[in-house]
């Protein structure tokens, strides 16, 4: 326990380093103690404000005005240092910037616009579990669902080609990687990000997008003049760079809750309407974006602390979802709560535009996993994938017994 | 601050319920409204082109553009001009209205979007220069260019005229008809991919406009339209009937309890998440009945469709909705 109040400022001080391996590998302890800390704590080693409170981080999400997002969303200062690729124009800009790509992509995200899609995404679901099952009832969860879903129908519904897609994942991976220091996970992945990023970028161009898909409707937007057509192909790699590994890693999620709760598959099973609070409640309880840094606009007071203008904040999405000032219970996976106000999505402006999306990509994949299979057990630990910003498995073994 | 009790009425329960913080009469038929949360909380976040839903202690329900600055999350601020037939809601806002009063508000929505682009030109006609002051902002602070034509009755009656020109001098051309007419069409000058316009004012600008604009790509040149007359039918002021599609259950919607909590109440799962009507998480399908929408993502035409709404704000009009979860 090394988290001090160091007089004279009074703010809780701790040396611990969040993006160590030992933190990312099992951030619970640290998130507990952070909590505790206080309702703002100094992380000494990069300077940074550290939020671990369900109300303060929150509150933080909201006020878009006092903690701004172009000045980037992770630990680099973008008035300082030059950003590795061009920002995004929805997750690294503030308004009035943010607006138009933003009212854009809710709209093509929407939950309208996505109503169309949910019965070829099921049939799609259906047909990936039974080849699953098909070939055994011991699987990889994550290679054979987690990955496999999300890959076969985003990539299409966007619209790019066949050909290459096995760059996403890594491209993404670094992307969240680079949110954090210049760690061994960024170094892991700084020799290979020039392809991803090269490819991705190419697949953003509008001679690569097919027609009746998300990136389609993004170029039809910029004929309209919603968007420049500067601004078009960075708005299909926001849907490339965001849409890919946060959702896999929320499906990871969803089927590592039911395997360690299998009262709750029974549960599901029975009722396969709780499909979708299953995944929020899933996404409460071990949130695929962990993190997120925002600048101060000016001096804040927040809990007794001053934080400077231009500091980075960090906000510990994970943490304020299992706050047990906020959460009754919080690290328990149970179909019976509401998890309605998680900030896994975040909250506010920035809030995950394509959170409909990810619902819809997780609800049918496990509706249809719970239609053909009576139970889910781990047959081995399941191995975390280490990761700056996002919580995720690399391996989860499972059995399942058909129905 | 003190609440005006009397003035509290019921009907307003029913929506957000804000505070006018402050009434100021800007010009002889135009007066200024800021109006804040009584709980202090942050309003809903808007963007320039943005109108709000005011609903009045006599359960008149009206559209006003927000004027104000989207950096303040406290305030909205809207100008109410008295109509000349003094009927309804502008009349109320004069004639009874006070600061401390309790009024009701629904959204904001955003059927004017400021898209982007290098060079704007805005033409305002009389009290639709609101959604220009904010779209004025935006457009500076994304360093654009921009001019603005604003035209109006006789200076005087001009609201904001002043200070737009002590701000902007040269890029603000202001024109009274009592000292001529203004050719439109030939201020707006021909299409430019890097210009567009918007315009927002009584029908015949609007028309004016349309005409100069006819042959232009569309989407480079938006208008708004505001109506002289009271829209739409006053806010529903008691309770209605919500009916669950397949479950056999009807449930009972008490004024000022949202549709998202009845329904839980009663044992239904649903999911919200920003319960404000902004992330859209709580969309329900409407099979039957005629909803009230409060929310800031539907745009007209998918309001006036009402198969779908969202209960952790929007409400009903008829007796009964029916709805699919
Ligand atoms: S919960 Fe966000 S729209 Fe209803």
């Amino acid at each position: 326990m090394t988290i001090t109040s160091t007089a004279p400022s009074l703010i809780p001080t701790t040396d611990e380093d969040p993006f160590s391996e030992a933190v990312l590998a099992d951030p619970l302890p640290f998130q507990h103690r952070l909590r505790e800390a206080g309702e703002v704590v100094l992380l000494e080693r990069y300077g940074v404000y550290a939020m671990g409170r369900y109300d303060t981080v929150r509150s933080a999400l909201l006020d878009w005005q006092g903690f701004e997002s172009s000045a980037g969303v992770g630990i680099t200062d973008f008035r300082a240092e030059t950003p590795w690729r061009p920002p995004s124009l929805l997750l690294e800009a503030d308004p009035p910037h943010h607006n138009a790509p933003r009212s854009v992509l809710a709209k093509i995200l929407g939950p309208r616009e996505l109503r169309s899609m949910a019965p070829r995404w099921q049939a799609d679901a259906e047909a990936l579990v039974d080849e699953v099952v098909a070939r055994g009832t011991e699987f990889d969860a994550v290679e054979s669902f987690a990955e496999a879903f999300p890959l076969r129908v985003f990539p299409d519904a966007v619209g790019i080609p066949d050909e290459g897609r096995e760059h996403l994942l890594p491209y993404g991976d670094h992307l969240f990687n680079a949110f954090g220091p210049e760690n061994f996970l960024v170094e892991h992945g700084a020799p290979h990000i020039g392809e991803h990023s090269a490819w991705v970028n190419e697949q953003c161009a509008r001679d690569h997008i097919s027609s009746g898909g998300f990136g389609d409707a993004i170029w039809a937007a910029a004929d309209r003049g919603d968007l420049t057509t500067e601004q078009a192909p960075l708005v299909v790699r926001s849907l490339l760079s965001a849409g890919v590994d946060t959702t896999v890693h929320a499906i990871g999620a969803v089927l590592h809750a039911f395997a360690t709760h299998p009262d709750q598959w029974a549960r599901l099973r029975e009722d396969p309407s709780l499909a979708r609070v299953a995944f929020d409640e899933a996404i409460r309880l071990e949130a695929p974006v962990q993190t997120f840094f925002r600048t101060t606009t000016r001096e804040i007071e927040l809990g007794g602390v001053r934080i400077p203008e231009r500091r980075k904040i960090l906000m510990f999405l994970g943490s304020a979802n299992s706050d047990p000032r906020h959460w009754h219970d919080p690290e328990r996976f149970d179909l019976a709560r509401d998890p309605s106000g998680h900030v896994g999505f975040g909250m506010g402006i920035h809030q995950c535009v394509g959170q409909h999306v990810a619902r819809l990509e997780a609800v049918s994949l496990v509706t249809a996993l719970a239609r053909r299979v009576e139970t889910i057990e781990l047959t081995a630990a399941p191995v975390r994938h280490l990761n700056n910003t996002l919580r995720a498995w690399k391996t989860m073994p499972m059995r399942g017994t058909l129905a | 601050m003190t609440v005006r009790k009397e003035a509290m009425d019921a009907r307003v329960d029913a929506v957000d319920a804000v505070i006018v913080e402050r009434m100021r009469r800007i010009t002889d038929r135009v007066m200024h409204l800021t109006l804040r949360r009584a709980d202090g909380e942050r309003l809903p976040d808007w963007t320039p082109g943005s109108h709000i839903d005011l609903v009045l202690g006599d359960g008149t329900t009206r559209q006003y553009s927000l004027l104000g600055d989207t950096r303040d999350p406290f305030r909205y601020e809207i100008a109410v001009v008295r109509e000349h037939d003094g009927r309804g809601g502008s009349r109320h806002v004069h004639d009874v209205l006070q600061a401390g009063d309790v009024v009701g508000i629904g959204g904001p929505r955003n059927n004017f979007r400021l898209v982007p682009s290098p060079r704007y030109r805005f033409i305002a006609g009389g009290i639709g220069i609101t959604p220009m002051l904010p779209m004025i902002r935006a457009a500076a602070e994304m360093g654009a260019e921009w001019e603005l034509l604003y035209l109006g009755r006789s200076l005087t009656s001009m609201p904001f005229a002043d200070q737009l020109l002590e701000a902007h001098g040269e890029r603000v051309r202001l024109r009274a008809s009592d000292r001529g007419r203004v050719d439109v069409a030939s201020w707006i000058g021909a299409f430019d991919a890097d210009t567009k316009v918007y315009t927002c004012g009584p029908v015949s600008l609007i028309e004016a406009v349309v005409d100069a604009t006819a042959a232009w790509r569309p989407g480079w040149s938006r208008v708004e339209r505001f109506e002289a007359s009271d829209a739409g039918e006053p806010a529903r002021t008691t309770a209605f009937e919500v009916e669950v599609e397949g479950s056999g259950r009807v449930i009972t919607v008490e004024p000022g309890v949202a549709v998202a909590s009845a329904l839980r109440e009663a044992g239904f799962d649903l999911l919200t998440s920003c319960s404000r009507g902004v992330c859209g998480t709580c969309e329900t399908d409407v099979v039957g009945g005629d909803p009230d929408h409060r929310d800031a993502i539907l745009d007209d035409v998918e309001r006036a469709a009402g198969n779908c709404f969202f209960p952790c704000v929007s409400r009903s009009k008829s007796d009964r909705l029916v709805i699919a979860l």
